[in-house]
């Protein structure tokens, strides 16, 4: 029972830490939408305020797959490991 | 300057006291509710109790309670704002208030178009209640934003308006949008159904994160003052000087930043897909031969 739940404690973690992978494509998204920008303001500085502004939109939205990942890392920190702890004490209580 | 009369300096007062009295109200709750624990946890929305109803109980959570504060703060702060109007602006408040409408009816119009000015006080709400709701975290509050709840119910409110914008021409056209090219039409509604989801994750992941990244901090910071300083005699040893300042400086960019910037982009989202979902070419033509 006791490794059981050490089993399911320790992958939850490691399922959280493998889904934060998905934080690689977000960073790299988001440096090529700044470094745009930066080339954008460089050759006309008057758009400064307007290339800004887009520029945090479409980081804000290249953002979003990195998100679900963050939220699926922390449902599975906080959420799953109670959940499924609980699951396995029931069927464990069953078949006794 | 006219001296002002009794009655308006009064109901001045009133209205400063409905912008601060329900902030105040909220730590009172939060003081009272949450006993003085060791340590620091991550927990959701308390639920403060729960109403019985027919089909399903209704949770009271603290996210509900904040953003009702919320929505009273804003009320008194439009009062306060636009009390005592006049032809000729002359006060602070007339000037504030004028720049704030003007400036949401510039973005609409900017950003939708001229069909849709009258959306400037639905957008500027959407866009006041989630960054003064983001910005709750500053008095140490719950911030309802991270809530995912509070943001599925602003997102599924987006959804229902941009699904009637698309039915204005009837249901035939709206069903004939998603089988552009016919093969890809479960991929068109599953993008539909998307919309919503993504923009309920995004503003609720962004401020969660923060407020998560920041507890972490916290901690972290607590434990290393404690190996640094923990050697001093005394009152010093136990005091965590690493946390004086540290955290601000991120919570100025995760609560104030991210937080005015993502309700920046929520309300941006809200009217590009409204607009964008408005078969615009169609309807006209279809007013023009009706008026024919």
């Amino acid at each position: 029972m006791e490794l059981a739940i050490g089993i399911i404690l320790g992958c939850c973690a490691l399922g959280a830490g493998i889904a934060m992978i998905a934080g690689i494509g977000p960073g790299i998204g988001e440096g090529n939408a700044v470094a745009k920008a930066c080339e954008a303001i460089g050759r006309q500085p008057e758009c400064k305020g307007n290339v800004t502004t887009t520029m945090l939109m479409g980081c804000a939205i290249a953002e979003t797959t990195g998100l679900y990942a963050l939220v699926i890392a922390i449902l599975l920190i906080f959420v799953a490991p109670g959940r499924l702890v609980d699951i396995l004490i029931e069927t464990m209580g069953n078949i006794k | 300057m006219e001296n002002k009369s009794q009655r308006f300096k009064l109901l001045d007062t009133l209205y400063l006291a409905m912008m601060i009295l329900p902030i105040v109200c909220g730590i009172i709750i939060k003081v009272l509710t949450n006993p003085p624990s060791e340590g620091i946890s991550i927990t959701g929305a308390k639920i403060y109790f729960t109403l019985k109803m027919p089909i399903q109980d209704l949770p009271i959570t603290e996210s509900q309670i904040n953003s009702w504060f919320v929505m009273i703060s804003i009320t008194g702060l439009c009062l306060f704002l636009t009390h005592g109007l006049k032809e000729k602006a002359d006060t602070k408040r007339q000037h504030i208030a004028e720049w704030i409408v003007e400036n949401s009816e510039k973005l609409v119009i900017g950003n939708m178009g001229e069909f849709f000015s009258g959306f400037a006080p639905f957008i500027a709400s959407i866009l006041g209640l989630s960054a003064f709701s983001s910005l709750l975290a500053l008095f140490g509050l719950y911030a309802p934003t991270s809530d995912v709840n509070v943001t599925a119910g602003w997102a599924i409110l987006v959804f229902v308006l941009i699904t009637y914008y698309k039915c204005k021409c009837g249901p035939l056209v709206y069903a004939k949008s998603f089988a552009d090219p016919v093969l890809l039409a479960p991929l068109n509604i599953i993008s539909e159904v998307a919309t919503p989801i993504s923009m309920a994750f995004r503003h609720y992941g962004n401020v969660l994160s923060g407020s998560v990244i920041s507890v972490l901090l916290a901690s972290g910071l607590q434990g290393l003052s404690a190996i640094v300083f923990g050697k001093l005699p005394g009152f010093l040893g136990e005091f965590p000087f690493l946390q004086i300042g540290i955290p601000a400086v991120l919570s100025v960019y995760f609560d104030v930043f991210s937080g005015i910037l993502q309700a920046y982009i929520f309300a941006m989202l809200t009217m590009l897909y409204v607009a964008g979902g408005f078969p615009a070419d169609e309807y006209f033509r279809r007013k023009a031969l009706k008026n024919n």
